[in-house]
């Protein structure tokens, strides 16, 4: 047999000359990558993005990173869908202007990084940003399994943004079902690409989740029992339980179909034994779960935006809290409600549209608490309550027609159609990404020090809800006109119209996007203009706004002590805050280390390899990996000691602005 | 807390306990397998439960599980993921076996 | 939830080590996910054995015995391990724990040779997809058991290096959770898939 040193990777079949939109794809992607590459050189400032943000451990920068991540894949993915939606706009008795195997990538990994590299970086930053210092914590339990999990997920997403150049990506679909997944018809490298991005993203998103679990059960400030907790911290919590519970299901169902197509067995192949049905239970088993992780902390924002923005306290607490909590363990038997047409019996059928239905109620509870908590507020119309608002309504539908989907025998007639396509878009951009812009609106200022334009705040909200509507009505109507998911080309002249309103709707979301852009570099220009000085720009009521605005590496000088769900609206109230401590002490914080981007890259390596059948430099990245593992645990002086008189330095300064601010 | 790193932790007689438990445990079960004196349904009804209890010996004694010794969120934890394995392996198995019936394997 | 109601606010440079412990519990309740989901795997896809050889037809009841011993065995080495760890006696604990990778070492050396046997059969992992299910189930433990004999090679040199520091005796304590975890998927690998399938 041949050796071949870099495994089936040869440039005939690495490049992407199958058509010019895919080679405008790949040169897009690396210039993009060149430009970020020449500004830091131009710029000079390769060191200070080493040493203050690639290698920091401070859970606000690592945060930050996340979001950054998030927001560049949130392009690409949205390039993908403004694509598909122009394809089908045109595709009538034609082949529009993407080939199938083209468009067959681009639906595939725009779910895959929609979910993957957008939504769980999105979350997992803000979560990091924020989390810590609602519960009056210096930083996450586990610093550098903070950055470990960064640099994994940032290594997937290189992973699928390397496929637009090198190779291609999967066209199976961002479920990836056998046995079309399979070696027998796939035996490119797609499946692989997006086998070994949610592999090792998912391993970090594991490690995220123990990370949250910890920190919150851990390392909350004195007087801060769980039921004080800020109920964007509850919902992160039950997101972190299912992150460590549900994501080993995809690692498992990933890795056996690695197995099957490598090592040729028959997990899930229609020969020799193989179950392909087991593929799409064990799938769900991760997958439905996974909706809860990526809208809890959505609904967790949502309650501190809307408290926050009518002034008053959030109604219900504790029903909140419960329903969050039973949504979370409701969210582990219904996974069936994915594949009810796959055959079993009337009464399996039954008990899971039966459950699906019964975890609309704690869903339906929580929606009325956040009209209650709006009920005779005093509400700023801040774009983040924008977001909110847009959000209870739209999500609202989003619920009731999954109610439909839930039922089996209307399941029948629905199922792969358009309409499934409508529904879970209505249910994760309102219940999700609206959740997270508002979130990255509402928790700007805490990051950077100044706030972001309202007024493109406000036009964005309003092009990406209209956008919406138009882009997604449609598609319900559709399925009920017939019209399957995925479809390249169609010969029903009656689809049409609504498939070009689609596509108008898609154009007026890229609006909204780019309004967002308009609204970051308007801020960023004059944000000596919009500094926040106090670090409480909202008239905030949990304990992220005590801090200054960006917060000190060490968030709080002397940990607070609280008495109240909503803490700083109580010591505001006794008048207690920012008050001079008698006496300031040395702070241990964590040290920088290259560590967690090393591990990254190899864990990159290792992938890339895998992918291209390179057993040699895979086994190699893996070894260099366990080996940065061990020898990182032989380090035991991890942190460094902020002394008291550089942190009385740092407090003083605050104290005088703050007084300054007062005096204005 | 004690200067010794994990000082009165570890109990050498809770250790051999467990082990002798183990042992007795594990030979039943494969003593029955061996022997094949009983049909083979109550056979694999022995095995179950004797792995039941060999595990709670395991947590018991080597894992030093506690009601009132371990931390409450461990308990929680490990009580969440009983629950979760449970959930997860009867149905896929309901799931998948129902499937086999209908299709006649 | 019974803990809410209390106060288990803690400082944060306080019970660091008590942390690192929970976020390996929780790390192990994950891993024991994966291995719940092979376990399902293995019994759906147990008759699937497409005219090949079932288990009653491969597995082994001494052997299989021979490998529960020896990790039995190990998980009290272990213990010792850590009696030693507990009254501070550095070389009875190097000395355990050299036992407890010695008997982990033959316990994997052990299954190496029963994967060997069965390939050299023509049984390997691509014969069926009980095989498949087989091999993956058994492998994935057997991997585990290596990364533990890694671990445990680390944390002899980090004893031998370092001195029973705090640090190094919370790490040698989450490795014997992580050792006496893996005893408890044998448990459930031994009655679940040898047995039975000996028993057909």
């Amino acid at each position: 047999m041949e050796m071949r040193i870099l495994g089936r990777l040869t440039a005939a079949d690495a490049l992407p000359l199958y058509s010019w939109v895919a080679i405008g794809g790949a040169v897009v992607t690396i210039l993009g990558f060149l430009a970020i590459i020449g500004t830091i050189t131009w710029l000079g400032k390769w060191r200070y993005v080493w040493t203050e943000w690639l290698t920091s451990l401070d859970h606000k920068r690592i945060g930050i990173l996340y979001v950054m991540l998030a927001l560049v894949m949130l392009l690409r993915g949205f390039v993908d869908a403004i694509m598909m939606r122009a394809q089908q706009a045109f595709a009538l008795n034609s082949g529009g202007y993407l080939p199938p195997e083209h468009f067959d990538q681009i639906f595939s990994s725009h779910g895959t990084i929609m979910v993957f590299f957008m939504a769980m970086p999105f979350l997992t930053g803000l979560i990091n940003i924020i989390v810590p210092q609602q519960i009056g914590a210096r930083d996450v339990a586990f610093p550098f399994m903070n950055s470990v999990s960064l640099w994994l997920t940032a290594a997937g997403a290189g992973l699928v943004l390397i496929s637009l150049v090198v190779g291609r990506f999967s066209t199976a679909g961002w479920t990836g079902y056998p046995p079309y997944s399979g070696a027998g018809y796939n035996p490119g490298v797609g499946v692989d690409y997006w086998i070994w991005a949610i592999q090792v993203s998912g391993i970090g998103s594991t490690l995220s989740g123990i990370n949250f679990i910890v920190t919150i059960l851990k390392r909350r400030a004195p007087g801060m029992k769980l039921m004080r907790m800020p109920l964007f911290c509850w919902t992160t919590l039950a997101s972190s339980i299912l992150m460590v519970f549900a994501f080993p299901a995809l690692t498992v169902t990933t890795a056996l179909l690695a197995l099957d197509r490598i090592f040729d067995m028959h997990f899930f192949t229609n020969t020799d034994g193989g179950n392909l049905m087991n593929y799409i239970n064990l799938f769900w088993i991760w997958g439905h779960p996974e909706v809860y992780i990526l809208i809890l902390p959505a609904f967790g924002i949502y309650s501190g935006v809307v408290s926050t923005f009518a002034a008053k306290r959030l109604f219900g607490y504790k029903s909140l809290v419960y329903a969050t909590m039973a949504i979370a363990l409701l969210s582990f038997t219904v996974w069936l409600h994915h594949f009810f047409t796959m055959g079993a019996s009337a009464g399996v059928n039954a008990f899971f549209g039966v459950a699906t239905m019964v975890i609309a109620v704690p869903t339906g509870v929580k929606v009325f608490d956040w009209l209650m908590t709006l009920f005779r507020g005093r509400i700023t119309f801040h774009p983040s309550m924008l977001w909110t608002l847009g959000f209870i309504v739209t999500f609202t539908i989003g619920g009731m027609t999954g109610v439909l989907l839930a039922l089996p025998p209307a399941d029948y007639l629905m199922h792969n159609s358009t309409f499934l396509v409508a529904h879970f878009h209505n249910m994760l951009i309102p219940g999700a990404l609206f959740g997270y812009l508002a979130g990255y609106m509402y928790w700007f200022p805490k990051a950077f020090g100044f706030t972001l334009d309202e007024r493109w705040g406000k036009r964005a909200f309003w092009c990406w809800i209209s956008g919406f509507y138009l882009a997604f009505m449609p598609l319900y109507m559709l399925g009920f006109m017939g019209m399957a998911r995925r479809m390249e080309r169609y010969d029903v002249a009656a689809w049409q119209p609504p498939l070009v309103i689609a596509a108008l709707g898609a154009a007026v979301i890229l609006a909204g996007i780019a309004c967002l852009v308009i609204q970051l570099i308007a801020s960023i220009r004059t944000r000596e203009r919009r500094r926040d000085l106090t670090g409480d720009p909202w008239d905030g009521r949990t304990l992220e706004w005590l801090t200054a605005s960006p917060p000190a590496p060490y968030n709080f000088a002397v940990l607070p002590q609280v008495r109240d769900i909503d803490a700083l609206h109580e010591m505001k109230r006794r008048g207690a805050v920012y008050e001079r401590p008698e006496r300031y002490e040395d702070i241990l914080l964590p040290r920088n280390t290259g560590a967690g981007v090393l591990i990254g890259g190899f864990a990159f390596v290792f992938g890339f390899s895998a992918v291209w059948h390179i057993w040699w430099a895979a086994a190699a990245a893996l070894l260099a990996l366990l080996a940065a593992a061990a020898a990182r645990s032989f380090c035991d002086r991890t942190e460094f000691r902020l002394s008291a008189s550089e942190i009385q330095q740092i407090e003083e300064r605050r104290l005088r602005q703050l007084a300054g601010e007062e005096a204005l | 807390m004690n200067n010794a790193p994990t000082a009165g932790r570890y109990s050498l007689k809770r250790y051999l306990g467990g082990y002798v438990l183990a042992l007795l445990l594990t030979a039943i079960p494969f003593g029955l397998a061996a022997t094949a004196a009983l049909p083979r349904h109550s056979v694999l009804i022995a095995v179950g439960a004797a792995a039941l209890a060999q595990v709670l010996v395991h947590l018991r004694c080597f894992l030093h599980l506690g009601l009132r010794t371990t931390a409450p969120e461990r308990l929680l934890a490990i009580a969440f993921a009983a629950v979760l394995i449970l959930i997860m392996i009867g149905g896929s198995l309901w799931i998948m076996f129902n499937l086999h019936y209908r299709m006649w394997v | 939830m019974s803990i809410a109601g209390k106060d288990t606010a803690v400082l944060p440079e306080a019970d660091v080590y008590e942390q690192r412990a929970l976020g390996f519990w929780l790390y192990l309740m994950s891993d024991a996910i994966i291995f719940a989901l092979l376990f399902a795997t293995y019994l759906v896809m147990v008759g699937n054995t497409a005219g090949g050889p079932g288990g009653g037809d491969l597995f082994s009841l001494s052997h299989t015995f021979g490998e529960t011993l020896l990790l039995l065995t190990s998980s009290l080495t272990f213990g010792l391990a850590s009696v030693a760890l507990d009254s501070g006696n550095r070389r009875q604990l190097l000395g355990w724990l050299a036992v407890t990778f010695a008997l982990g070492l033959g316990f994997v050396a052990m299954e190496l040779r029963e994967f060997h046997g069965l390939i050299a059969l023509g049984a390997g992992p691509e014969r069926s997809g009980f095989l498949s299910a087989f091999f993956t189930l058994v492998g994935t433990h057997g991997l585990h058991v290596s990364a533990g004999l890694v671990f445990i090679l680390v944390m002899m040199a980090q004893v031998a290096v370092k001195g029973l520091s705090r640090p190094v005796a919370s790490r040698l304590e989450r490795l014997g959770l992580f050792w006496h975890f893996l005893d408890i998927v044998w448990i459930g690998i031994f009655s679940a898939v040898y047995l039975p399938g000996i028993l057909q």
